[in-house]
């Protein structure tokens, strides 16, 4: 485990951050209780310890006419130990590819596939995902509705 | 919104999602775009709901959350009540950071944040075994995770 110092303070504006990314700095520091001065600081030192690694954006693919999003959960035949690696390298490939995960427990590897429709779908999953290598069982779960989805943790 | 997207658009949506932290002058002179002409096209997406915000990405390992579980759960009773009863329970457990409604093996999938192992089946025992009408559940802790930048055509 990183040896990362960090105070209350920091664990304060930690909080309130990953809860409501986009709240604007001023607001921030109101709610972590520290002049914006200070927050600037703890947020620099929070980047350059790597504890922050990034800000990237949430995006609403169904606004960008993808309507359907498929968890796909794989076995793998492990008899192969390159059958991780060439996997997920042959995963990186297929642009509608969201996410990629690898898990200790009865599922290897799940990958988040995005699609504009199910006639899409159909064509993605034979025709690319199918094809990856060292798939041994693959079971799919369709997202219906997302209830909640945030990086808060309960510090 | 997405025949109204046009080659900028996906561009600009392409940079902020590798980097959200850049301005619209920083991404505008990354594509040859005036900073104005970039800060209306970002307001664009975002009133279009296309960018629904911003997410931290954190070493959650560093800040002492060590393990990270998926959570596929069978209810063991439906009905619309239940699955109501059921999100507004799971979704209020500080240590879950996802709940989505799945069609497939399961009913639910949640994630889960935890500081270790001895953690987790505290959670997985008091909170999550506990949810209104849960049934089986089969848990799989995440080695490692890697987000993609998706479709940008």
């Amino acid at each position: 485990m990183n040896a990362i110092s960090l105070d209350d303070t920091d664990r304060r504006i930690l909080r309130h951050w990953l809860a409501e990314p986009d709240l604007p700095r001023a607001e921030l520091a109101e709610r972590a209780g520290v002049t914006q001065a200070t927050l600037w600081r703890r947020i620099e030192r929070l980047r350059e310890t790597g504890v922050v690694r990034a800000e990237t954006l949430v995006i609403d693919w169904r606004a960008l006419g993808y309507e359907v999003e498929v968890s796909l959960r794989f076995t793998l035949d492990k008899t192969d130990p390159r059958a991780f690696d060439e996997f997920i390298e042959a995963a990186r490939d297929v642009p509608e590819v969201l996410a990629i995960e690898t898990f200790l427990g009865r599922v290897d590897v799940r990958l988040n596939v995005i699609a504009r429709d199910m006639g899409h779908w159909t064509t993605i999953y034979r025709e690319r995902i199918l094809v990856l290598p060292h798939i041994a069982e693959v079971d799919a779960l369709m997202l219906i509705s997302t209830i909640r989805d945030e990086a808060g943790l309960p510090l | 919104m997405s025949e109204g997207l046009d080659g900028t658009d996906r561009a600009i949506l392409r940079e902020m999602a590798a980097d959200a932290t850049m301005g619209a002058g920083e991404i505008g002179r990354r594509l040859g775009l005036s900073q104005p002409a970039t800060w209306r096209r970002i307001r664009r997406l975002e009133e279009a709901g296309v960018i629904l915000g911003r997410r931290i990405e954190v070493d959650r390992a560093a800040l002492g959350f060590g393990v990270t579980v998926f959570l596929g759960i069978k209810l063991a009773t439906k009905g619309r009540v239940s699955l109501e009863d059921f999100e507004r329970a799971a979704a209020a457990i500080p240590e879950v950071q996802m709940v989505q409604h799945v069609l497939g093996l399961f009913d639910y999938r949640l994630r889960v944040v935890a500081r270790d192992l001895a953690d987790f089946e505290r959670v997985l025992r008091r909170r999550v075994m506990t949810l209104p009408g849960v049934g089986n559940v089969e848990a799989n802790v995440v080695l490692t995770e890697e987000r993609r930048p998706g479709p940008f055509g």
